[in-house]
C-alpha cells in the first residue's frame, strides 16, 4: 500500500514536470523541471530497491550534468521572444504519434495478462529480503563479468572529455 | 508490491514526452535536455525488471547508460558552444549549412 503512494506521487511528479519541461518557452525553466523529473526517477529507483543508482542519479545526473546545461544555457543567447515550436503541423504530428504508441504500449502491457504466470500485471517480484545488498552486489557484477565493458566506458568518458575540449578550444586563425 | 507493468507504462509515457520534445522545440538545448529525458525513461525500464527478476545486470546497464548520457552532454554542449561562437543561433531549424 505504502509501495504503490509512494510509487504514484514520483510517477505524478516526473511526468507533469516533464511535460512542463517540453512546453515552457524559457530554457533555465526546462532545466529546473527536467531537474524535478530526474529527482523523481531518483525516488522510484530507491522504491525499486536500487540505492546506489539512486545516489549516482543525484550525484551524476543532477549534480553534474544539469549544472553543465544550465552554464551554457547561460553562456548562450537563447532569442526566447521568438516562436519556439518548429511547426505547428509537425507538433500535432508529434502528439498524435505519441499518443498511439502509448495506446500500443497499454494494450500490450494489458494483453500480456493472458501469458501464464510472467504477465507484466501479475509477475511476482523476486522477495525483497532475500535482495542481497545492493551497492555490494553492484559492484560485485561490474568488476567481474562486466570488467570490460567498464574498462571501454572509461575510454569512452575520456575521449567525450577530448572531443568536449577540442570543440569548446577557440581557433588562432578564426575571425 | 506494483506490478511491473506499471512501471514500463511510466518509462513509455517519459519516453514519448521527450520524442515530442526532441522532434517540435527550436532550441537545440531543448532538445539534448529531451534526450537526457529519453535515456532516464529507460533506465527506469531496466531497474524494474532488475527488481522483478532480482538480477543485478540491469541496474549495471543502467549506470553505463548514465555514464553515455554524460558523455553526450559533454560532447553536444561542446558542439553547441562552437556553433554558437561560429553562428551566433542556437536555433535548430538555422542549422541548415550541409543542406540546400
Amino acid at each position: 500500500m505504502l509501495d504503490s503512494i509512494v510509487f504514484y506521487f514520483f510517477a505524478g511528479v516526473a511526468v507533469l514536470s516533464a511535460l512542463l519541461m517540453v512546453t515552457r518557452r524559457n530554457a533555465i525553466h526546462s532545466a529546473v523541471f527536467l531537474i524535478t523529473t530526474l529527482l523523481s526517477t531518483a525516488g522510484i529507483f530507491l522504491q525499486l530497491h536500487a540505492e546506489f543508482l539512486f545516489i549516482a542519479q543525484i550525484i551524476l545526473y543532477v549534480g553534474g550534468i544539469m549544472v553543465l546545461f544550465i552554464f551554457v544555457i547561460m553562456l548562450v543567447r537563447l532569442d526566447v521572444p521568438l516562436p519556439q515550436i518548429r511547426s505547428p503541423l509537425r507538433q500535432w504530428t508529434a502528439i498524435f504519434v505519441a499518443f498511439v504508441v502509448f495506446g500500443e504500449g497499454v494494450y500490450i502491457v494489458w494483453k500480456s495478462r493472458l501469458v501464464p504466470g510472467h504477465g507484466l500485471l501479475v509477475l511476482n517480484p523476486y522477495p525483497s529480503d532475500k535482495l542481497p545488498p545492493n551497492t555490494e552486489n553492484l559492484a560485485k557484477s561490474l568488476f567481474s563479468f562486466y570488467l570490460l565493458p567498464f574498462e571501454i566506458a572509461s575510454v569512452l568518458l575520456l575521449v567525450a572529455m577530448i572531443g568536449a575540449v577540442v570543440m569548446g578550444k577557440k581557433r588562432a586563425n578564426t575571425p | 508490491m506494483m506490478p511491473i507493468g506499471h512501471y514500463l507504462l511510466l518509462s513509455l509515457l517519459l519516453l514519448l514526452i521527450g520524442a515530442i520534445g526532441v522532434i517540435t522545440r527550436r532550441n537545440v538545448i531543448i532538445v539534448l535536455m529531451s534526450i537526457e529525458l529519453i535515456l532516464n525513461a529507460v533506465n527506469i525500464n531496466l531497474v524494474a525488471f532488475s527488481r522483478y527478476y532480482g538480477d543485478v545486470a540491469g541496474q549495471v546497464f543502467a549506470l553505463f547508460i548514465i555514464a553515455d548520457a554524460a558523455a553526450e552532454a559533454a560532447v553536444g554542449l561542446g558542439i553547441m558552444i562552437a556553433f554558437f561562437r561560429n553562428r551566433e543561433t542556437v536555433l535548430a531549424d538555422e542549422m541548415d549549412l550541409l543542406k540546400w
